[in-house]
């Protein structure tokens, strides 16, 4: 089991590294640090600015080659990941967007993976039934309705929700706002305002794929022999549909659930952008934009570790839960 | 994901013969006609409500994104000097934006700009899906090895931030939606091939194939007229569905401002323009939203509908 999972983890870790040493390649060549300094009014003293791109690592002039060698020194050496442009430190940018990352995301991708399968597991033993045909239209509405969407309608909505109440009950620019009040309870329902929104957004994205997902799978359960043999011997069906159906049917789901709570720091992109939450997802753009070629091989090596961490997780949850895995 | 479980779920490589269930047993011989595995796919397509629908509104948005420009008067470049922000009149049917360009006209080129990515993206990345999946499986060995650990490397860092960072420092002009539709087929195929593979795995097996084989076939005759057209159910699937993927990723991109570049404009472009102001003009901003949805859902709709046309195991499409 160790060895099998360290294995993995060896074949992994060297997959990361090309992706992430491919991706610094492309980023050098495809972004343009030293465009940033030439818009400014008046223009800067070109020396002044190639000294500054040099100071980053950033010099267009300096073969991509070299680049890579120092930018890769610094990461090994001192696990310094660089600078932006504008000279922001990506080490202390990441390690404080975690962290909103983290608080905006957890209860939103907890709460909609739970409904979710809940929800799908649900539909599935009414099949064709009229709830089963609702919550199949709804969800296949959610997958469809992209995030940007749902986040720009829940928005229209809130603010209509607001003008009707007549104060600002749904807060949705940030993850702060003006306090009202001493003391840690309205600074918390200050936040707790914030969170709300996008929370929702989260977890209605969640449970709509989650819930077509274990549909599916609790189908296949439903259908299989050993549920009709619990059945035929008398099983009530509660139990058969508990205990012989769901239990297998969420062996599959485990281990997308780890997978995606691993993923979740950089998947939510469009919530974080359109609510004003400076997290991992939104870095990700804002890197693209402003030129920030340290920035986003960063967010690129961050999601790596992400996804790799997820598939190790889904590989144990496997290995465990499924007698039919054997590891050699 | 719903790629994945429909290559596991037994949406098998062609049936020979139909399963049991759909034999057709004529109580006097001759009085009806056999259907061929075509007919019978189409009849059950037919049954599942919600995709015939979603067939109908495709099609119909096509058709309006060929005629339409020629119905209306604004087209989506014109610019009214009357009109900055205008909401739905007579005039302007659906409104008009902050430059004063008519919502309508540009929904319906954004429509059509993101139908053509959509389909061109799923022709291409499951195309090559098709190729490297069942060339891998047939050829094994290093080759195999070499090609999935190729596709391992593509799926481990998002293709959102690579795409963006490509088109951010790549070409801008009225073509570069081209380049777009390359990096998402590029980025689209690796976790169909893997579908494709293991598909391919068992097909591989078949009497017919090594029948080929011994017959001095070359693998790639093989692979292109006995084996893909026996995986080819999963592929109308995978392509079906990857035009819904295609159009989420392209409106995505787009939506940053990555993707489709001004003047030319796509759903995303303007989705991502009229969200600014989504909460004081929300016009500029539903017109483009309601049509994207509609768009992807009727194609996942369809997509769902050809799966299970296409399972023999599946109970949903009815006896036909």
């Amino acid at each position: 089991m160790i060895g099998y999972v360290l294995r993995r983890l060896a074949n992994y870790i060297v997959l990361l590294f090309v992706a992430v040493s491919l991706t610094y390649f492309l980023a050098a060549t495809q972004l343009h640090p030293r465009s940033l300094f030439l818009m400014r009014n008046p223009p800067l003293d070109p020396r002044t600015v190639e000294a500054v791109l040099l100071e980053r690592n950033l010099s267009d002039n300096v073969p991509v080659w070299e680049r890579y060698v120092t930018w890769l020194t610094r990461i090994v050496t001192q696990w310094d990941w660089g600078m932006s442009p504008m000279g922001a430190v990506v080490n202390d940018e990441i390690s404080s967007r975690i962290w909103v990352s983290l608080r905006l995301l957890l209860i939103g991708t907890i709460l909609g993976l739970l409904l979710g399968v809940a929800i799908g597991a649900w539909a599935a033993t009414r099949q064709y039934k009229i709830s089963d045909r609702v919550v199949t239209v709804l969800t296949l509405l959610v997958v469809s309705t992209p995030a940007f969407v749902i986040g720009h309608v829940s928005q229209i909505l809130a603010t209509d929700a607001n003008r009707r109440l007549g104060f600002q009950f749904f807060e949705f620019i940030g993850e702060t706002g003006t306090v009202h009040g001493e003391g840690w309870w309205p600074v918390l329902l200050d936040r707790l305002q914030h969170l709300l929104l996008p929370t929702l957004v989260l977890m209605l994205l969640g449970l709509a794929s989650m819930s077509r997902i274990q549909r599916n799978l609790m189908l296949d359960a439903l259908g299989s022999d050993f549920v009709r043999t619990a059945r035929a011997k008398g099983l009530r069906e509660n139990k058969a549909v508990m205990k012989h159906a769901l239990r297998t049917a969420l062996i599959p789901t485990a281990t997308y659930v780890a997978f995606t709570v691993a993923t979740m720091f950089v998947g939510a992109t469009y919530t974080e952008k359109i609510f004003g939450f400076r997290g991992m997802g939104a870095y990700g753009v804002d890197t693209i934009m402003g030129q920030d070629i340290n920035g986003v091989v960063a967010v690129t090596a961050f999601a790596g570790v992400c996804v790799l961490v997820g598939a190790v997780l889904s590989d144990i949850f496997v290995a465990i839960l499924d007698p039919r895995v054997r590891l050699g | 994901m719903t790629q994945h479980s429909a290559g596991s779920q037994g949406v098998g490589p062609a049936e020979t013969t139909p399963a049991p269930a759909e034999l057709e047993q004529p109580t006097t011989p001759g009085a009806r006609k056999r259907l061929s595995r075509g007919q019978l796919t189409f009849r059950r397509f037919l049954r599942n409500r919600t995709a015939v629908v979603g067939a109908i509104v495709i099609i119909a948005l096509a058709i309006i994104a060929v005629v339409g420009p020629y119905l209306f008067y604004w087209k989506f470049d014109d610019i009214d000097y009357d009109a900055f922000l205008s909401g739905p009149d007579s005039n302007h049917l659906l409104g008009t934006t902050q430059a004063g360009r008519d919502v309508l006209a540009l929904t319906l080129r954004g429509m059509s700009k993101s139908l053509i990515i959509g389909f061109m993206v799923a022709i291409i990345s499951t195309s090559i899906a098709a190729i490297v999946g069942a060339t891998a499986a047939y050829v094994g060995g290093f080759t195999e090895k070499a090609i999935l650990w190729i596709v391992d490397l593509m799926l481990v860092v998002p293709s959102f931030l690579l795409i963006a960072v490509i088109t951010t420092g790549g070409p801008k002009g009225p073509d570069a939606w081209l380049l777009l539709v390359v990096l998402l087929a590029i980025f689209g195929w690796p976790l169909s091939s893997r579908v494709v593979r293991s598909l391919t795995l068992s097909v591989k097996e078949r009497e017919y194939i090594q029948a080929a084989k011994f017959m001095g076939l070359p693998a790639w005759k093989i692979i292109l007229r006995h084996i893909i057209p026996n995986v080819s159910s999963l592929l109308i699937i995978d392509a079906t569905l990857g035009v819904g993927y295609a159009i989420l990723a392209e409106t995505g991109l787009s939506y940053f401002g990555f993707g489709v570049q001004a003047p030319d404009t796509s759903l995303g472009t303007l989705i991502g323009e009229g969200a600014r102001m989504a909460t004081t003009y929300p016009w500029i901003f539903l017109g483009p939203a309601t049509v994207l949805v509609i768009l992807v859902m009727s194609v996942n709709a369809v997509g769902d509908g050809l799966r299970d046309a296409l399972d023999p195991t599946s109970g949903s499409g009815g006896r036909a």
